[in-house]
């Protein structure tokens, strides 16, 4: 298994004729990805990659049938509209892209999936990979480089940060242990699927033994998780670093989440929160591989090397 | 909202007075307020309070001002005791002496005088907000902000308002808002009649907290704190103090806004960062974000400028150096595949600050994007600012053998050394070869300087077009067609993109020159690949605006 997307998992791509929409569709394809349709507005009737494109989600579903998840590439401000259009046309699983999604938006977003019973990952998202299956977004930049970089094993990540979510899959992979799957969860402050909520997918997946996360400052991601590890809903090791020691409060630091307000979402506060909950907490980035591999062999999981 | 280089002093609304509007002609909230320019995404204290008076939230009357003579015409006008705050984003402006209580307009002035010589931080107070002194009978906090957790904003209510609130946790009560519905108002009255206020005040409260949170889904603000809403002996139900941040992902919804800058900052924006923000506006390939950093100015302090990409991996990097023993004078992220010419903007943006002793840059280390288009930029800014501060540039990635191979061999002759490193290379070991270097260079401190320009720029000779980002940002591309023998002239062909083709032995223009102007990345790439082909024919006169002598809108 892996979690949230595979090779058996049917794709829609909304804005696939655009710039990003028709690279990403390319990538994705290379990757191994099952993507079925995709959709434009007043585009239906052309192809991309081979891939048919209709005009709105419904006519999508009507002409390929049941869609599990859609990715979204539009401008930002049109996201909210895209991705209530792909909730009410009952996709399960929505993959917001773009950066810059006004907060209220991603709010509206949150409202309608939670009603309509779906989830989403993002904004903001570089995407979601499980390595020999299959991707969703842009993570890998292409396929060639992705399918060196990233090796299937037993490790989870997730990650508030796109380029570290590559990145630590990367340099885990370096040290001899692959992936499950790679999760970007968003860099902004309202995202859909948080942290905690993607641990316990993990948590749920047999196929992965331990959980790798990149954590920032800002928001309460990581104390959730930590407080989920302390219920005992996660209990797979958890292996954990958190950029921003040296940033100071009221400054954002570009992502939309990595801002501390009011004292709240400090550095030393996440590391204290995880490190109560049995979490290995590295003080510097570098570390973290080895950590991860000292971890798995704690745990009596066999890795390669 | 762009293309304007508006000065904070100039951009105070000169005439209005704050308080309750006459004028009741249907409006775009925030018009009156804050149209003449609101420099950022979080608001001043009498800009936040100018929204909720148009929401109808009482205000204290009122009026910010820049002078000791404005404070005291102010103080005249309003006939009585005052009060006086500073207007700066810090949470202890009563600790550090950023709020009096002047008796007269002469104390007013006199204070007003020495409040306006304040600093926070590195930054000068800029603008002080004189008010009517309020008989306060009962004190609330009010905060709206956004809980990441509930995917919805929390309205936080403490019935005991004033500072330190935010530590007294188990007194403030937290109540869910809708994002479209707003606060239940039944349960702010409920909890508010819980209280010992009296009766006589709490439809006026329960209106102003149901009125709060409705202004910020007007204006789409990310948090809106009254601390304290008040009441008074005179039995009025009054915004005492106010902190609003509008979430800058929808400041393109708000023109009646007026903010300049969609940044979220700790103090009023620098030069440096409007100029970024304008290069943001201008080039959408990517993402460019710059913001100072505060700095001490200690003798044993090394500051170095820092150019992340990404905002995960710069902050990640910025933990590394500063673990090396550096001060970073800056934070900038470049990502999201830029271009080239963001890039080199970004690097001439880091560049025009004075002493810093190093250039570090450094991402993900193992980034999606094309990364030569970045080594293209950082190439270009180094070669005509001719660095002699050592650069440590860590390019993991795709392309990132290309990249690193472009930016060491461009640099090569340049007084100080410019490394690359990869994907494979950590940051902290980065950071570490990074020191060395600048120990080796004996920390000399950086001066800002003009670009140097080949002799063949403004040439007669010379073949010249224009290029361009927007009408406020152009710059020229000029081709050394005296030096063009057949291996340059290849080589400009080779490396322009489709943009020249050979004519007679020399290059020329392959498309029209409106299609040309558009190619201001493929041209920086051009003068770097011909110089680094041993044929430096090309230059990209590109000058910065708020950082050359030019500035936004000028041209």
């Amino acid at each position: 298994m892996a979690i949230l997307i595979d090779e058996t998992r049917r794709v829609l791509v909304q804005g696939i004729t655009g710039r990003e929409g028709r690279a990403r569709t390319k990538l994705m394809l290379g990757m191994g990805t099952n993507v079925v349709c995709g959709v434009t507005p007043g585009k239906g009737g052309q192809d991309v990659d081979g891939v048919p494109v209709y005009n709105d989600v419904a006519e999508a579903i009507r002409a390929c049938g049941e869609i599990d998840i859609s990715v979204v590439f539009v401008p930002a401000r049109l996201v909210k509209g895209a991705a209530i259009e792909a909730i009410e046309a009952g996709v399960g699983l929505v993959v917001l892209v773009p950066d810059r999604v006004p907060v209220w938006d991603a709010m509206a977003v949150a409202g309608c999936a939670a009603g309509h019973g779906s989830s989403f990952v993002g904004p903001n998202t570089l995407g979601i990979l499980s390595p020999g299956r299959g991707s969703l977004g842009m993570i890998g930049g292409n396929a060639e480089s992705a399918k060196q970089w990233f090796k299937k094993g037993p490790v989870g990540v997730i990650s508030r940060s796109g380029g570290m979510t590559s990145s630590c899959a990367y340099y885990i992979g370096q040290a001899g242990v692959g992936m499950s799957t790679l999760v970007h969860v968003g860099g902004d402050q309202v995202l859909g699927l948080r942290i905690p909520d993607v641990a316990l997918l993990f948590e749920d997946d047999p196929e992965t033994e331990a959980i790798v996360i990149f954590g920032e400052i800002g928001g309460s991601q990581e104390e959730d998780l930590a407080a989920l590890m302390q219920a005992g809903r996660v209990t797979k090791p958890v292996i954990a670093y958190i950029g921003g020691k040296v940033a100071k409060e009221g400054t954002r630091f570009s992502h939309a989440g990595a801002i501390i307000e009011g004292g709240k979402g400090t550095h030393a506060g996440k590391v204290e929160a995880l490190t109560e909950a049995g979490a290995t907490v590295v003080d510097s980035f570098g570390d973290l591989p080895a950590a991860t591999v000292e971890t798995l062999k704690a745990a009596g999981i066999a890795v390669g090397r | 909202m762009t293309g304007r280089s508006i000065d904070v002093i100039a951009s105070i609304p000169a005439k209005t007075t704050i308080g309750p509007s006459r004028d009741r002609t249907p409006k775009t909230l925030g018009a009156a307020w804050v149209q003449e320019g609101t420099p950022l995404a979080r608001l001043h204290e009498y800009q936040g309070k100018g929204l909720l008076a148009e929401s109808g939230v009482a205000i204290p009357r009122g009026k910010p001002c820049v002078t000791p003579g404005e404070a005291r015409m102010i103080a005249e006008s309003l006939g009585g005791p005052c009060v006086m705050k500073i207007q700066a984003w810090t949470t202890s402006r009563k600790a550090q002496g950023g709020v009096v209580f002047p008796e007269t307009p002469d104390e007013a002035a006199e204070d007003a005088e020495r409040l306006l010589q304040m600093r926070i931080g590195q930054f000068p107070v800029e603008q002080v907000l004189v008010e009517e002194r309020l008989p306060i009978r009962d004190e609330l906090f009010v905060s709206m902000s956004i809980d990441d957790a509930a995917r919805a904003p929390v309205l936080l209510l403490s019935l005991t308002g004033g500072s330190g609130v935010e530590e007294r946790a188990e007194k403030v009560r937290r109540l869910p808002v809708d994002p479209d519905e707003g606060v239940d108002a039944s349960l702010v009255r409920t909890i508010i009649a819980g209280s010992s206020i009296e009766e006589r005040f709490h439809d006026g409260l329960v209106d102003a907290i149901t009125a709060a949170v409705r202004m910020a889904r007007e204006v789409e603000a990310r948090s809106v704190e009254i601390n304290p809403l008040v009441t008074t002996e005179d039995g009025r139900v009054i915004a005492a103090d106010s902190r609003v941040t509008i979430d800058d992902y929808a400041v393109f919804r708000h023109p009646e806004l007026g903010i300049e800058i969609a940044r979220e900052l700790d103090h009023p924006p620098t030069p440096l960062e409007r100029s970024a923000y304008n290069i943001e506006q201008a080039d959408h390939r990517g993402t460019f974000y710059f913001a100072k950093l505060p700095t001490t100015g200690a003798d044993d302090e090394r500051p170095i400028g820092f150019h992340g990409a990404g905002g995960g991996g710069s902050m990640m990097s910025m933990d590394a150096v500063v673990g090396a023993g550096f001060t970073p004078a800056n934070f900038t992220d470049t990502s999201g595949n830029p271009s080239s010419t963001k890039v080199y903007a970004a690097a001439r943006v880091i560049l025009h600050q004075a002493g810093i002793v190093g250039y570090f840059g450094s991402g993900s280390g193992v980034a999606s994007q094309e990364q030569h288009h970045s080594a293209y930029g950082l190439a270009k800014a180094f070669r005509e600012l001719g660095l002699d501060i050592p650069a440590v540039i860590r390019l993991g990635g795709n392309s990132e053998d290309r990249a690193v191979e472009i930016l060491e061999s461009a640099c090569a002759g340049l007084p100080a050394p410019v490394v690359g490193f990869k994907k494979d290379d950590p940051p902290a070991r980065c950071a570490e070869r990074f020191k060395d270097l600048v120990s080796a260079n004996g920390e000399k401190p950086w001066t800002p300087r003009e670009r140097t320009f080949p002799p063949f720029v403004g040439s007669d000779a010379a073949m010249v077009f224009e290029i361009g980002l927007s009408d406020a940002w152009k710059g020229h591309v000029w081709v050394d067609l005296a030096s063009c023998d057949a291996r340059a002239t290849a080589a400009v062909v080779e490396h322009g993109g489709g943009v020249f083709k050979e004519v007679d032995g020399k290059p020329a223009l392959a498309i029209a020159p409106d299609e040309a102007h558009k190619k201001d990345s493929e041209m920086i790439a051009c003068e770097i690949e011909c110089a680094r082909a041993g044929a430096p024919v090309v230059f990209v006169d590109l000058p910065i605006p708020g950082v050359d002598h030019v500035n936004w809108g000028e041209r």
